[in-house]
């Protein structure tokens, strides 16, 4: 079974600061780790190989520091690590992004799975999973809470809902996306540790993936960023007291000098 | 203080230390209670490779190595010492059978060890012989290709749920000390039985029970270097494992230290967090250099034991000897700083007063290691 598990390095914070001028992330002084819920998804990934044999490839969009999330990867029991790096796809919003990781897995050659987790931790957009399935055209499920059962050609999933979850079969190959509920990620070996070290990590340029320029980095995102902010708390409401007559032509005033 | 440690060393303690924060700290206070072997927790070590730690490369370990055994003792006993001594305890089993085995000895046993499957024990204390190791009563007689063990051996550390276990029993009661020989015993050997499982001060998550032998028959081959070594063996393998004593004493004071710090910074008295007064301070001043100095004694002498050089029964007792003194000393002060919260059972820091007490007691009590070290300063003088 060829697994490929879908990664993204994001800063270890939940309150990430934002430059307010280039509406980016402040990344200076904040460790990067991998997105807390793509350890489950390398989890699971190192888990079925286990069970079926085979292989587990980790595949990154991102800098040239997105490297050591990948060797963490293959700490953890992953095979082979590939980096999509170039400034041709700085930028990418989440469309760009899974057309150009959809190019990469193209170039990765036979696959019967693809793992994501169901979310970013900065992003938190939760469409990069389903967007790569749709740009190679396979079945997705997202939201996995178990694998009930797995073969080579077909996958039964619980699949997590607000309230239960639903059981749906898919035939292979099909792209996952998981929450934490389905496992409980390994800590790496120290042998893990040494061969990720001297591991090679291959880089995957546009000159490699030769995609249509039109559809990757900030020209291919439909998505544009006009502003980001956090939003100002809310200040404490205005209680009216009194008889309901009196109380509407107050809150009719109200509304006046506020339009004004 | 920077120790300059190789890139494999930073990355056995860092793995070390992810081990004890994720896996150890969450769980330290319920096995404190229940005084079950952290079973789950020595699965993951396992899987981490860090029993490789203590045994050679050709027998599935990563080559035997004090240092890199000290920096992974240190880490897990910050989080809780009791879990450490399991680990720590299967090293001071599987010594002897790295420094005096046959290379069939090796083979059968060491890989089991180093990859965790099997975890082992040493036994030599007897309710009569603590300190006077000389007064074991345990004996081994030889009968054709066997010999037959009897005898009760207690405190044991990993006592029932080890499978490995080395045994020094008297093969001549007539010779003393050099009667002693040393045995490897399997769990399930027929007349090897355990009694009373102790109910600890500290370190209640290891368990410490009885070995009882009844006629137990063991084959001539699994006796360790030769006969009367038992005491050569003892030794060698008390200069190899008390630099991990010291190391577990070391990760206690440190992990005590570490919450005090913490504490004195987030409790506010008389509208100033406490650690902003000065009686506060000194104390905080002092436990901290105390830790780095047994840090640095016990790292130096670590390194001096995986260099070769022969004789450091001296080193290994004060790095013994200091670092539990001073896991003694700062554990105490830790909970001073925590005031009324740190004689409560609510707050971590009085379980690090009750693990820290046995360093300074076991693999031989600090007043022998300082029998040890003066009896060395008299014997170089009057060379």
């Amino acid at each position: 079974m060829h697994i490929i598990v879908c990664i993204k390095q994001v800063p270890e914070t939940t309150e990430v600061r934002i430059n307010p001028e280039t509406n980016t992330l402040i990344r200076e002084g904040v460790k990067s780790i991998i997105n807390p819920f793509d350890m489950y998804a390398i989890e699971e990934a190192i888990r079925l190989k286990e069970r079926f044999g085979g292989k587990v490839s980790v595949l990154t969009m991102g800098p040239p520091q997105a490297d050591s999330a990948l060797r963490e990867a293959i700490s953890l029991g992953a095979d082979e690590g590939y980096l999509v790096c170039d400034r041709a796809f700085a930028g990418s919003d989440t469309w760009a992004t899974s057309y150009t990781l959809a190019g990469a897995i193209k170039k990765l050659g036979e696959f019967d799975l693809i793992i994501c987790g169901k979310q970013a931790s900065d992003g938190d957009t939760a469409q990069v999973g389903p967007g790569i399935s749709t740009h190679l055209n396979i079945p997705q499920v997202t939201y996995v809470k178990k694998i009930e059962e797995a073969t080579d050609k077909i996958m039964r999933v619980e699949r997590m809902m607000e309230e239960g979850f639903e059981i749906i079969q898919t035939s292979l190959p099909a792209l996952l996306t998981v929450v934490k509920e389905i496992n409980e990620p390994r800590i790496p070996s120290l042998r893990g540790l040494m061969r990720a070290k001297s591991a090679k990590i291959t880089t995957l340029t546009q000159k490699e993936l030769r995609l249509d320029p039109q559809q990757i980095g900030l020209c291919g995102s439909p998505t544009q960023v006009v502003k980001i902010f956090t939003p100002t708390p809310r200040v404490g409401g205005q209680i009216l007291k009194g008889e309901i007559s009196d109380i509407t032509k107050q809150l009719v005033e109200l509304i006046k000098d506020e339009v004004n | 203080m920077d120790y300059l440690l190789t890139e494999e060393q930073k990355m056995i303690k860092d793995l070390a230390h992810k081990i004890a924060e994720e896996k150890i700290r969450p769980v330290a206070a319920k096995y404190d209670i229940s005084e079950e072997y952290p079973w789950e927790v020595l699965k993951v070590m396992a899987e981490s490779d860090m029993f490789g730690l203590f045994v050679p490369q050709e027998y599935g370990g990563f080559a035997t190595s004090v240092f890199n055994l000290c920096l992974a003792t240190e880490e897990f006993s910050r989080a809780c010492g009791g879990i450490a001594v399991c680990y720590a305890a299967s090293a001071l089993g599987t010594f002897p059978i790295v420094l005096f085995g046959t290379v069939e000895q090796k083979k059968k046993y060491l890989p089991a060890l180093a990859s965790g499957k099997k975890v082992a024990a040493f036994a030599i204390t007897e309710p009569e012989a603590g300190s006077d190791a000389s007064a074991i009563k345990t004996t081994a007689k030889k009968v054709g290709d066997h010999y037959i063990l009897n005898g009760l051996k207690h405190f044991i550390t990993n006592g029932g749920d080890a499978e490995t276990y080395v045994v020094i029993a008297m093969t001549d009661k007539n010779k003393g000390a050099r009667g002693a020989s040393a045995f490897i015993v399997e769990k399930g050997t027929p007349g090897f039985g355990f009694g009373k499982k102790e109910d600890k001060f500290g370190i209640r998550a290891s368990s410490t029970r009885e070995l009882i032998f009844t006629d137990c028959k063991i084959p001539a081959e699994n006796l360790l270097a030769k006969e009367g070594m038992g005491f050569i063996v003892t030794m060698r393998t008390f200069d190899m494992s008390r630099p991990g004593v010291a190391a577990q004493a070391l990760g206690i004071a440190q992990g005590a230290l570490e919450l005090a710090v913490k504490y004195v910074h987030e409790r506010v008295q008389f509208g100033k967090p406490i650690s902003s007064f000065q009686g506060i301070q000194w104390m905080l001043a002092d436990m901290a250099t105390e830790v780095e100095a047994a840090r640095g004694l016990v790292y130096a002498t670590a390194r001096m034991v995986d260099a070769g050089v022969k004789d450091v029964a001296k080193e290994s007792a004060m790095a013994k000897m200091y670092a539990s003194d001073v896991a003694m000393k700062v554990t105490v002060d830790a909970l001073q700083l925590f005031g009324g919260y740190g004689y409560m059972k609510d707050y971590p820091i009085e379980k690090y007063v009750r693990d820290a007490k046995i360093t300074q007691i076991y693999e031989g009590t600090n007043q022998v290691q300082r029998g040890i070290i003066a009896l060395k300063l008299i014997k170089e003088m009057v060379k």
